[in-house]
């Protein structure tokens, strides 16, 4: 069935109230705060992300205390939030962990997990990829060590969203020929974590180092299809949040090359900066149908969704990143700057490129999935 | 520029052989040696004798680094300060200054004593720098300057700028320019730093209130600025684009080789590496061609300073530079999510001790190579109306005076 793009009003609404928290929550002066801040984001606006618009939980049932919304409110809010370049622990915690257990954990997990995640209490990392840098379950060769009924880790785990201040672990290893999904307290003994200099400021990543780690197997069986379709939905999310940041670096873009004047003319009279513009709107456009398409077909549970992931983070990826370097082209000297929004996104472009694989990871696993 | 003398390329070494015989580089600091270097004729062969030079083909700069190479293990480089002093304020000074300010300036532009900048652009005045504000007014024997300018790199090591200031609002705008040597040290004058996408600050905002310059440090005449200007630009293209790495596969590509060679086993699938490779590969492609390029571009120069064609390589290089940082942080892969040197704002470039360091620290700071001396758009308008002869913008700027055009 083909997937019809409409948002009805109440997404629209949905996006209007977003993105008015947003803009007095996440503006500029307050980005900046936030990410040189010791935790890398304010907790306060992430307390009220939770309480009073129920983000935190949006899309966690409600019978574990969220508001039970579909992929399409998460891609609406994910692309407000690149937008704003919001740094926020909730790519990590309400995505990636919540639908880690969602899919993966068994109930008694997410009975004791998700109200915590939902009322903004709890910060949950997913820890998946190691320090060899692949980001699919291939790349996870953490074997879990089994004595009677006791389960310990050993090992690193790289790139981790939030790891640094999360609450709970849920860390992905190797069990019994197969994946399973465990549950490491922050306090647990024989774990280290560091935060690591991203290149990227407002999204805070970590190292963590177990050493014989008492952790709780919360998945049964192999959990790999459930994981993998996690990590899918990370990257369809992601892809979502990419777009929202190419949309706004169009706009600041198109802003700029009408009001700035060279040789007594608005940049944007030139050609060379106009078909940079145009350029990027035809990106921007393909983008969206990318992302949306990815989550709608999330939303859906459509049988091509692993498909449409990758190609969503393939193609977003690139738009982002080409849109904010062209940001910071059309903004001339001012754009290489500090003191100007441009290099923030441009950081967040590439650093979202490399997170969750980059785009010719997405091609080949593309490539794979539709014959080519 | 006087006529060009010949010399046998022994000769030259001869004369080199000589410097080495008084002053060592290994036994002496850079300051002591670039003087004696100044002295004998050997800083700028193409220069004048007394000024540098010898008089001889600019091809013939390289005896001299060559000689000095065969026989010390110490090289005092050009001081990575005096880049703008060496490469846009030396030739400025010999081409129009007083014998004076050559007989005084030109040896400690050499020497590294006196490090200069280039204060051209203003905040509303970037690729239209003819379109500049800052106001010069004759005073007497003085000319007092007020205005802002900014991106200046180097301003707060700087000794002396290279200014250019509107001395008459009512001319159109390239007519009514005037060309100023700055003593940065003259009062209202005040550097404030300016940070960049890396934390650091190579360039500033430099403020002028009530600056006075004496009207012997005008270049050119009243009126003439753009023209003195002109000289400036073109040489900081070649400065700037000045031709890629002297050897096949130096400079950044080897870098980027480096990071390719030493990967993580694993960090890539198969299909991922041979496009990686590829990549590396078109990469250094584009090097070794803009090298070759700038070594053909080189030969065919006469003494004098550079055309329009200075903007060939540095499109490309600004374009190229960008794209091999981009494919080594690729390379990199996940590894590329850390910056491991932090965002510090300091007037210092960041710690790089590691080629992943490097190219971090490259991949941010090459975004700067299509804007600064000029952006990417400029030099292909450049290519494309003074070089190939198609036909410009309607300008609607050209024949108002400069007190009539827009400006945000
Ligand atoms: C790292 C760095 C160091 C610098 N150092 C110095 C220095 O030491 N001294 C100094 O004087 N200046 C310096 N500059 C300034 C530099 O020369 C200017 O930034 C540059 O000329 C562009 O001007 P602008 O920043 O005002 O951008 P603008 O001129 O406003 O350009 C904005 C955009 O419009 C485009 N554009 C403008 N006009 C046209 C046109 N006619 N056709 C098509 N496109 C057009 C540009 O290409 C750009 O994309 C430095 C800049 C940088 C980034």
């Amino acid at each position: 069935m083909a997937i019809d793009f409409n948002f009805t009003d109440e997404h629209d609404e949905l996006r209007a109230t977003i993105r008015a928290f947003l803009e007095a929550k996440s503006h500029e002066d307050a980005v900046r705060t936030a990410m040189a801040s010791e935790r890398g984001f304010d907790d306060a606006v992430w307390k009220q992300m939770a309480e009073e618009l129920g983000l935190a939980g949006l899309i966690i049932g409600e019978e574990h205390g969220g508001a039970g919304f579909s992929y399409v409110e998460l891609l609406i809010a994910m692309e407000e939030m690149g937008r704003a370049l919001l740094c926020s622990p909730f790519l990590g915690t309400a995505v990636l962990s919540s639908n880690a257990l969602m899919l993966a954990a068994d109930e008694t997990t997410q009975k004791d997990v998700l109200p915590g995640i939902a009322s903004g209490e709890k910060i949950v990392s997913l820890a998946c990829a190691e320090p060899g840098g692949r980001w699919g379950l291939e790349g996870v060769q953490m074997q879990a060590a089994l004595s009677g009924d006791e389960c310990s880790l050993t090992g690193t785990k790289a790139f981790v969203l939030d790891g640094h201040v999360a609450d709970v672990l849920l860390v992905v290893a190797r069990i019994d020929g197969g994946i399973g999904l465990f549950r490491v307290e922050s306090d647990a003994s024989g774990l280290r974590r560091e935060r690591i200099p991203s290149l990227d400021l407002t999204r805070s990543l970590a190292t963590l180092h177990f050493d014989a780690t008492p952790a709780r197997r919360v998945s049964a069986g192999d959990a790999s299809a459930a994981l993998e379709r996690t990590l899918a939905l990370g990257v369809a999310a992601l892809a979502a949040e990419q777009v929202g940041g190419a949309q706004k670096c169009l706009e600041l873009s198109v802003d700029y090359a009408k009001t700035r004047l060279q040789f007594g003319r608005p940049i944007g009279s030139y050609q060379a900066i106009k078909h940079k513009c145009a350029d990027m709107l035809v990106e921007v456009e393909f983008a969206k149908s990318a992302a949306y398409n990815a989550c709608f077909a999330a939303a859906e549970d459509a049988e091509d969704f692993l498909e449409s992931a990758a190609l969503a983070k393939s193609y977003c990826s690139e738009a982002y990143f080409h849109a904010a370097a062209e940001t910071i082209q059309i903004h001339g000297g001012m754009g290489f700057t500090w003191e100007h929004p441009a290099h923030l996104y441009f950081k967040r472009a590439k650093a979202s490129e490399l997170l969750f694989g980059d785009p010719t990871h997405h091609r080949e696993v593309l490539a794979g999935l539709v014959g080519i | 520029m006087a006529e060009q003398k010949t010399m046998s390329e022994d000769e030259l070494r001869e004369r080199t052989r000589a410097l080495l015989a008084e002053v060592h580089p290994e036994k002496v600091d850079s300051v002591t040696f670039r003087r004696k270097q100044f002295d004998h004729g050997l800083a700028w062969v193409h220069f004048p004798e007394g000024h540098g030079g010898l008089g001889l083909s600019p091809k013939m700069n390289v005896v001299v680094h060559d000689e000095i190479s065969r026989h010390s293990k110490v090289i005092h480089h050009d001081p990575p300060a005096s880049i703008i002093g060496i490469g846009m304020g030396a030739p400025v000074v010999l081409t129009y200054g007083s014998e004076k300010m050559k007989k005084e300036m030109l040896p400690k532009i050499f020497s590294g004593e006196e490090i200069w900048c280039q204060m051209f652009s203003e905040p509303g005045a970037g690729s239209d720098v003819a379109g500049l504000a800052m106001r010069a007014e004759r005073d007497g024997d003085d000319w007092v300057l007020n205005g802002q300018k900014v991106w200046t790199t180097v301003a707060h090591l700087s000794r002396w700028g290279m200014l250019l200031a509107r001395t008459d609002p009512d001319v159109p705008k390239h007519d009514g320019l005037s060309y100023f040597v700055l003593d940065m040290h003259a009062p209202g004058v005040e550097v404030r730093p300016l940070y960049q996408i890396t934390g650091e600050a190579e360039f500033n905002e430099v403020f002028l209130t009530d600056v006075r310059i004496p009207n012997e440090l005008m270049l050119g005449k009243e009126g003439q600025g753009w023209r003195v200007a002109i000289t400036t630009l073109m040489n900081e293209r070649v400065a700037i684009g000045g031709g890629g790495s002297k050897k096949k596969g130096g400079g950044g590509i080897a870098q980027l080789q480096k990071l390719w060679n030493e990967r993580k086993a694993g960090a890539h699938s198969a299909a991922q590496e041979a496009i990686l490779r590829d990549r590396v590969t078109r990469c250094w492609i584009d090097h070794e061609l803009l090298r070759l390029t700038s070594q053909r571009a080189r030969a065919a120069q006469k003494a004098g300073n550079p055309g329009p064609e200075g903007s060939v390589s540095k499109l490309a290089q600004a374009e190229m530079n960008k794209r091999m940082w981009e494919t080594a942080i690729d390379v990199l892969g996940s590894d590329g999510l850390a910056f491991e040197a932090g965002y510090e704002l300091k007037q210092t470039a960041p710690r790089a001790d590691t080629p992943e360091q490097l190219a971090k620290y490259q991949f941010l700071r090459s975004r700067a190579n299509s804007i600064e001396g000029g952006t990417s758009e400029i030099m292909r308008n450049i290519l494309g109306e003074r070089v190939l002869g198609l036909p410009g913008e309607p300008r609607v700027d050209k024949d108002k005076a400069w007190k009539e055009v827009p400006r945000s």
